[in-house]
């Protein structure tokens, strides 16, 4: 058991230090296309940690939504805008507003993880029990049908006005 | 394990998120940085999602959530990239801050 | 034959369909398979009405008994069978228990006394009892409706429901409906013919009657609701049908505004009425019953059904909401048949007979003889007949004389003669539209003008057209034995006797309008078909598929009054299966007020009718016999002066233009300006002193400034707080975002660290 929870933890700070270095990767590097593929690794990282807290669905879900159709989605975006391929200088803002956006960054930062720490402590997750996709289907088509409902309308008012903005007339 | 190791990295992706939406100036990067925000908020959903399963087996609500999330960002990325595309055609140039007809 | 009474669903479901089915494949099937789609459905539709029509009157001629009836009055109820058995339980305890403790005093505030005692019939008679003849309010003992509902959403603990309710006036709703809808799309594809939008008109025409189906149909006042606004939206569509002319979609944003205002009343008035009923229920029976119980507040329930009628009144154009009608025949004329005389505005005429245990009770309608509701619907009547006078525009006079018609149904409903306001409902929905789709076709034949000075003679030209318009005319006025004679005289018997009282008012109201109806109509039918033609084009006789339908309409206006030919007719007593059949099927026996019933008086119709046949004779005198007083209006300068004042309909769109809007627009901009120049100015002005003043006292060494800031005065320091505020408004979204965040930050910190 503790051999099990020691392999989780490595897993767990092995793949969040994976996921900070692409996020910072990220916001920072020069070239857009680099910037996408570093997003592949944040998601992929994410699926992962998913798959630790044992939601199965989700993991899946985020690899075929975001890594499958989000990512690609991107790629037509900067292909379409037809960056530059290669380094590109203009990607940022001025030094200030870097600075400034920097200093709200870490602010944030600082005050979320004083009420963490405040709120949760050192609480431990207890048995982690695997969440079966059967019981995810169970809610969605039971407690949140309404929601659900609603979810797939927006999904279609957004297809639709997607076209509507992007077509040429 | 600890909730907080999934809470202070979502923390962390969180606020590298917002970093991201007020540092970058091309509209691609911006959205991109949304999405890390939206992934950050998610961390949190399912690890909340997770903390409640392992005191009652039917509460499901994290994962629904986290999965509602998703298809919002689906949603969001499609409109959001729409809108760039148009704001490319119209001014050849997806840097946000040409886009300023709100200027006092 | 299977049940259908509780099937009723079907007939809007199929009217949506077809819209659905017009909408999107219209385009691509042509016009003649799009009107023949709209035609089908509605003929389903009417045949289906007629059926659900016979099943009702079956129903009324073997009333349910024992079991099943105590069934119906729970469904009716929207109980649930739980509580079905706290009824009959409480029926009995209320039964055995002395006065004080029964009905609504003990117990769940869902059940109303009426349940109670209906419910306890039904369970003697399952006992073993015979019928509940001596419980019924009428003479036939009483048939609930039929109810069927579904849940809709749960919220609170409160469980909408969504569902059907059938009774006489459903049926009777629904066949009107159905037939006029149908003689108007036969109408229409004649009529429409090469249109622009033909499929956008038939779309429309199959939603209209799919919303005002589901309007008549439904068991709730959210429902009503629901349909009442999508009829609404229809009726945008149709009257702006020809939009590009700015007069036509001006007539159709002022007829949906106008509904606005009154729509507001209705909607307060449904959540009065949910509130005041006690239950929290929206169900219309319970609703009703709750009302007529005596158990609820009379202040609550005038309140609501003032409320209420502030709906009727925009609707069904009474006044002061009623300009909006006339502006509304810029549509095209079979939809001023269909929406504008015939189904459409009498909604509010429905919701009144509908919710008419709210009526009853708040407004008093037993126990007083002036109200206002008879009030405003007897002024209607005579406003909407003065005005009549004055228009030169076929379609308008029929208007005008349409909001003259509603008036007499509301005053009918005001005096508590339902049965000849519902009646007259039903008598007047044929003949208006076969008025109304007279005057289309005169106009289809005079190069599309409905302007009565470019016609005339028209008589030996359109033989047909000109004897339906004569028969439906003659119907409108009243004349013996047309239906409009028994519809109007029931009215005005009923206004005569009262119910407490006699309610002297609204009978001269009433017989005032009797003359001005033939008057007025007498000069139409003399400007149209008399005399010389006056126009341009070569008048010549419509085609079958529009004079079929004006006969088969002008033959219901002729013989539809004998539905509820009254007991006692001059002496003449025809056997009982062949009198006010219309009142025994169609009054609610179920959830109603105790009303009384007029009898035939012989000297109101006398009077009626002669009051009539003066009008006719008067207005021939003067039109066709050229005798009288012409040229009246450039004698005499207060002739000219009531000519104008008709003229410009009492003023009343001045009023609501330059008065309200003009008044709104102007001190409020006004004000604003005011709030603008002195209140922000100021404060911006302030702040800057302020910081000024301050910095002058931290730099106090450096004298100099001060006295500068002092004496340039307040002008460049409010100059310098503008530059300053103007310089945060960037543009910049990613600026924006900033202050969000840091703010977001700011005040997380606060609630953290410090509270």
């Amino acid at each position: 058991m503790l051999a099990l929870l020691v392999a989780q933890n490595i897993a767990f700070y092995v793949i969040a230090a994976l996921i900070v270095f692409g996020a910072i990767r990220v916001v920072t590097c020069k070239n857009l296309m680099h910037a996408a593929l570093w997003l592949v690794v944040v998601l992929a990282g994410v699926a992962a940690q998913y798959i630790l807290l044992a939601a199965e669905f989700v993991a899946v879900t985020q690899v075929l939504v975001y890594l499958g159709a989000i990512i690609v989605l991107f790629l037509f975006g900067i292909m379409l805008t037809r960056a530059k391929t290669g380094t590109d200088e203009d990607l940022d803002n001025g030094k200030i507003p870097k600075i400034g956006a920097g200093v709200i960054g870490v602010a944030m930062l600082g005050l979320l993880g004083y009420s963490l720490w405040d709120g949760f402590g050192d609480r431990e997750f207890g048995d982690l029990l695997v969440q079966r996709t059967a019981q995810v289907s169970d809610s969605i088509f039971s407690t949140y049908l309404l929601p659900f409902e609603v979810i797939s309308v927006l999904l279609l008012a957004a297809l639709i006005g997607a076209i509507v903005l992007a077509r040429r007339d | 394990m600890l909730v907080n190791q999934f809470l202070f990295l979502g923390a962390i992706l969180f606020c590298i998120g917002i970093y991201g939406v007020l540092a970058r100036k091309n509209a691609v990067l911006v959205l991109m940085s949304i999405e890390l925000i939206l992934n950050a908020c998610n961390i949190n959903l399912v690890a909340f999602g997770a903390m409640w399963h392992a005191n009652d087996v039917s509460n499901m609500s994290g994962q629904v959530f986290a999965l509602f999330v998703i298809a919002i960002a689906a949603a969001e990325v499609g409109v959001g990239l729409a809108i760039v595309l148009l704001i490319y055609r119209n001014r050849q140039s997806i840097d946000v801050n040409d886009v300023d007809l709100l200027k006092g | 034959m299977p049940e259908l009474l509780d099937k009723v669903w079907i007939v809007p479901a199929i009217m949506a369909l077809s819209f659905l089915i017009i909408l999107f494949f219209g385009k691509r099937a042509g016009t003649r398979a799009t009107a023949g789609i709209g035609i089908a459905a509605v003929s389903l539709c009417l045949l289906f009405s007629v059926v659900v029509a016979g099943q009702w009157i079956n129903r009324v001629n073997n009333p349910p008994t024992g079991e099943k009836l105590a069934q119906d009055i729970v469904k009716a109820n929207g109980l649930t069978p739980q509580n079905a058995e706290d009824v009959e339980a409480e029926a009995n305890a209320a039964t055995h228990d002395s006065g004080e403790t029964a009905a609504t005093a003990s117990g769940t505030p869902t059940v109303t006394p009426i349940a109670l005692e209906l419910a306890s019939t039904g369970a003697e008679s399952a006992a073993g009892a015979t019928a509940s003849e001596e419980h019924g309010s009428g003479e036939h003992g009483s048939v609930p409706p039929v109810v069927r509902t579904v849940t809709w959403f749960q919220m609170g603990g409160i469980s909408f429901e969504a569902g059907t309710l059938v009774d006489g006036l459903t049926a009777m709703m629904l066949i009107t409906v159905c037939i006029i809808s149908l003689l108007v799309h036969i109408y229409s594809t004649e009529y429409l013919r090469g249109d622009i939008r033909y499929t956008h008109y038939y779309a429309f025409l199959s939603l209209f009657t799919a919303s005002m189906l589901f309007y008549v149909m439904s068991s709730n006042t959210l429902q009503m609701l629901v349909g009442w606004e999508l009829v609404g939206v229809c009726s945008f569509g149709l009257i702006g049908h020809w939009w590009e002319e700015k007069k036509n979609s001006d007539a159709a944003l002022k007829a949906f505004l106008t509904n606005r205002v009154g729509d507001m009343g209705l909607i307060i008035g449904v959540a009065i009425t949910f509130f005041a009923a006690g239950a929290n229920s929206f169900n219309v029976l319970h609703i009703n019953e709750y009302a007529l119980s005596g158990a609820a507040n009379t202040t609550l329930l005038l309140v609501g059904g003032l409320c209420l009628f502030g709906g009727v009144t925009s609707k069904s154009g009474q006044f002061p909401l009623h300009t909006w009608l006339p502006d509304a025949m810029a549509g095209p004329t079979p939809v001023s048949a269909l929406i504008h005389a015939a189904t459409m505005v009498v909604a509010g005429v429905y919701l009144i007979a509908r919710l008419y245990g709210v009526f009853f009770a708040g407004l008093g309608i037993g126990s007083s003889s002036l109200h206002y509701v008879a009030f405003i619907g007897g002024f209607t009547t005579i406003i909407g007949g003065l005005l009549a006078f004055v228009q030169t525009d076929l379609k308008k006079v029929l208007a005008y004389s349409t909001i003259s018609q509603l008036g007499y149904m509301v005053m009918a409903l005001g005096v508590g003669a339902w049965t000849a306001g519902v009646f007259h409902l039903f008598t007047h929905a044929f003949f208006k539209a076969c008025l109304f789709l007279g005057a289309g076709s005169v106009s289809h034949a005079c190069h599309h003008t409905f302007d009565m000075r470019e016609m005339g003679g028209l008589r030996k030209k359109m033989p047909i057209t000109h004897a339906t318009f004569l028969a439906a005319t003659l119907a409108l006025a009243g004349i013996f034995p047309l239906a409009g004679f028994w519809s109007k005289d029931e009215i005005l018997a009923g206004a005569s006797s009262g119910q407490e009282s006699a309610y002297t008012l609204m009978l001269v109201f009433g017989l005032i309008t009797a003359f001005m109806t033939a008057a007025y109509m007498g000069r139409a039918y003399w400007m149209t078909f008399w005399g010389n033609y006056r126009g341009h084009a070569k008048p010549h006789e419509s085609p079958k598929v529009i004079t079929v339908p004006l006969i088969i309409l002008a033959a219901c206006a002729v013989f539809l009054g004998f539905t509820n030919f009254p007991t006692n007719f001059f002496g003449l007593k025809l056997p009982g299966g062949f009198t006010t059949r219309f009142e025994h099927y169609v009054e609610p026996t179920f959830a109603f007020p105790p009303l009384q019933h007029a009898e035939f008086t012989p000297w109101l119709a006398i009077a009626s009718t002669v009051l009539a046949a003066a009008g006719f004779f008067l207005v021939y005198q003067y039109y066709a016999k050229n005798r009288g007083p012409h040229g009246l209006t450039g004698r005499s300068g207060l002739a000219r002066a009531g000519y104008g004042f008709l003229e410009n309909k009492y003023y009343l769109d001045t009023i609501y233009t330059d008065g309200i809007a003009g008044a709104t627009k102007g001190p409020l901009a006004r004000a604003s300006n005011w709030v603008n120049q002195n209140v922000l100015d100021g404060v911006v002005n302030g702040v800057g002193t302020v910081a000024r003043v301050s910095a002058g006292f931290v730099y106090k060494d450096i004298d100099q400034l001060v006295v500068d800031g002092a004496v340039n005065g307040s002008g460049s320091v409010s100059e310098g707080a503008g530059q300053f505020l103007r310089r945060i408004q960037t543009g910049k979204v990613q600026q924006y975002a900033s202050i969000l965040f840091a703010g977001a930050v700011v005040l997380a910190g606060v609630f953290v660290f410090v509270i």
